[in-house]
């Protein structure tokens, strides 16, 4: 986006995106099967501070606090960290359409949940194996391409295809040797995405290597901006860039692993979130991250939104997403502003 | 005696790329290094840079020897100018120059108030102001090229390297960022820039090394050292060096072009 056509003072933006973020979370207590007033919404969150009486079911409380509340924060934490990863990748990679997929994070998870599910593992062991495997994959990706001789970029990018394509062969085959009656339905299942799953626990789950791996980002996000012109003029700036590079994919292979663990694959997300956070803030990273994380909560809450509540059954979110990021995609790759 | 260049030799692999340079860039002087392309001038300038450090010989810059030092001490002795270019991503003119402050905050913070005043006069000192919130990308080449030695400005080094400043630039764009280097180099800077242009060299520079095949071929004052001779054996063509204004300037003429006006 040019720097001159923007008039919204970067403040204003955040603000907005804040009280968006609000309000859609106060919107998303009262969607669903089962019919909660604001009045009684109210009282119930005030009872947990001031001594109520009791005028609502045991039930609307339940609902409220073991399926509504957990799903509605991880919708916002999941959306917030893949949009935040995205961001990153796109930085250091010097690349507006690089996605933490690129190192096989996600391809990785997917075949730890696939090998879990494969031998009936619980949902717990589910989204341990999916986030073991993300890290894993990452790891191996980075220490294979250390070897790699001539550009790191390049050689990091080309390892992490290689790696991927390999663990999404082994998905391949665990679906092959799955019972057709319900591993192959749930491992399906898991990789279209959804956030049906979320718990109390799984919202703690998710939320501590979240925050691991969101703060440093978070106070990072200026140095981005010096990496995206490549490595040797950060060197001349005084930047590590090997270093700088290296805490940045921990933290949003962190995130990324942390997400997709909890959610299956949900794509788009990461590569639609931060061109749109760009047009509305600018490429600063100073503004970028924080813009960027904001608006993948808000996006994720209302494709949730959509997801649980459209049709009777639940729409896997990732399908949503794509249906939402290809022709977003397709605009971007042929609108004839110079995008980036 | 700002940069000492002794015995200077690298290698690719097998291939000598530098073979045994000796050089030294005085303080408030703009040195012109000269030559074909793929002489060596970038192979220099990166180890100068500290970005190659596998070389033979020493490189000294303000009396230190730069080998073993890391990447923040040699940011805080040297700024680096890279030739103008489209960056990956799109940022305003203001926030390209800021990112030359990167070695006065901490890691995890955001440059403050003073590195925001030093970006306002490195970029009043360029006569650019009017472009700061202009974007990167939308702007000519040479105000592009303004824009980086602003940034290497802010990093407030001693010694700047420049890139082929003029490379890609038109006529009165070239005179525009020549002008401001020579003028940087009068006010104590210690400037070495790499071209490939022989009358530029005449008009701007105080001093040139000549490069061929990774050898130093001449070293001295222009009207000293950049004869026809020189000038055949770096660019293989035949020129005659015509001396304007009482030998304030000289200029350089194809031989080929003299001949067919006859």
């Amino acid at each position: 986006m040019d720097e001159e056509k923007r008039k919204i003072p970067y403040p204003a933006i955040v603000m907005g995106l804040g009280i968006i973020l609000i309000l859609t979370i106060i919107v998303s207590f009262f969607l669903g099967r089962f019919p909660i007033s604001p009045g009684e919404l109210f009282q119930i969150l005030f009872s947990q501070i001031f001594p109520i009486e009791q005028t609502w079911t045991v039930q609307m409380e339940k609902i409220l606090f073991n399926v509504r509340l957990p799903r509605i924060l991880l919708a916002c934490l999941i959306g917030c960290s893949l949009a935040a990863a995205g961001a990153a990748y796109q930085g250091i990679f010097q690349n507006p359409m690089a996605a933490p997929d690129i190192l096989g994070a996600t391809s990785g998870a997917a075949f730890g949940a696939a090998l879990a599910i494969l031998n009936d593992g619980n949902n717990l062991a589910i989204t341990l194996s999916a986030f073991a495997f993300s890290l894993l994959t990452v790891t191996v990706v980075y220490l294979i391409s250390k070897k790699a001789k001539g550009k790191k970029v390049l050689g990091l990018v080309l390892c992490g295809i290689m790696v991927s394509s390999l663990f999404t062969a082994g998905t391949s085959y665990l679906k092959l040797v799955a019972d057709p009656n319900d591993q192959l339905q749930a491992i399906t299942y898991w990789l279209m995405g959804s956030l049906s799953g979320a718990t109390q626990k799984t919202v703690l789950m998710a939320f501590i290597p979240m925050a691991i791996g969101l703060i440093p980002l978070f106070l990072l996000r200026w140095r981005i901006n010096v990496l995206t012109l490549g490595d040797e003029e950060a060197r001349t700036m005084g930047i590590n860039p090997a270093r700088l590079r290296f805490i940045i994919i921990m933290c949003a292979s962190l995130v990324t692993a942390a997400s997709v663990s909890v959610s299956g694959m949900i794509g788009w997300v990461r590569l639609v979130i931060p061109h749109l956070a760009r047009m509305l803030v600018g490429n600063n990273y100073k503004h970028l991250m924080p813009a960027t994380m904001l608006f993948g909560a808000v996006f994720m809450l209302l494709v949730d939104n959509i997801s649980r509540n459209l049709l009777q059954t639940e729409i896997p979110i990732g399908i949503l997403t794509a249906f939402i990021g290809a022709p977003f995609f397709v605009y971007l790759i042929t609108r004839k502003e110079e995008a980036f | 005696m700002s940069i000492v260049i002794s015995n200077l030799c690298f290698s690719y692999g097998e291939r000598l790329v530098l073979d045994n340079i000796n050089v030294t860039a005085e303080k408030g002087k703009l040195l012109s290094v000269v030559g074909p392309n793929g002489v060596g001038k970038s192979t220099m300038f990166y180890c100068i840079l500290g970005i190659l450090n596998n070389y033979k010989g020493m490189i000294e810059i303000e009396g230190r020897d730069i080998r073993g030092l890391d990447i923040r001490e040699m940011a805080k002795l040297i700024a680096y100018v890279p030739q103008n270019h489209y960056p990956s991503f799109n940022f305003s003119v203001f926030d390209m120059v800021l990112m030359g402050t990167s070695i006065q905050v901490s890691s995890v913070s955001i440059p403050g108030k003073a590195q925001m005043n030093l970006v306002y006069s490195a970029l009043e000192r360029l006569g650019i102001s009017h472009l700061k919130n202009r974007s990167y990308t939308r702007i000519s080449g040479g105000e592009r090229q303004l824009v980086l030695i602003a940034r290497a400005l802010v990093q407030q080094t001693k010694v700047l390297i420049l890139d082929e400043p003029t490379a890609n630039l038109d006529f009165g764009n070239q005179v525009r960022v020549l002008t401001q280097i020579k003028s940087l180099a009068k006010e104590g800077y210690t400037i070495i820039q790499s071209t490939h242009n022989p009358d530029q060299t005449f008009m701007f520079s105080d001093h040139i090394l000549a490069m061929l095949n990774g050898k130093v071929l001449a070293d001295g004052v222009p009207s000293d050292v950049l004869t026809e001779e020189l000038i055949n054996r770096l660019y293989v063509v035949d020129v005659n060096v015509q001396s304007l204004f009482r030998d304030r300037v000289r200029v350089c003429v194809p031989k080929s072009v003299i001949n067919d006006k006859r």
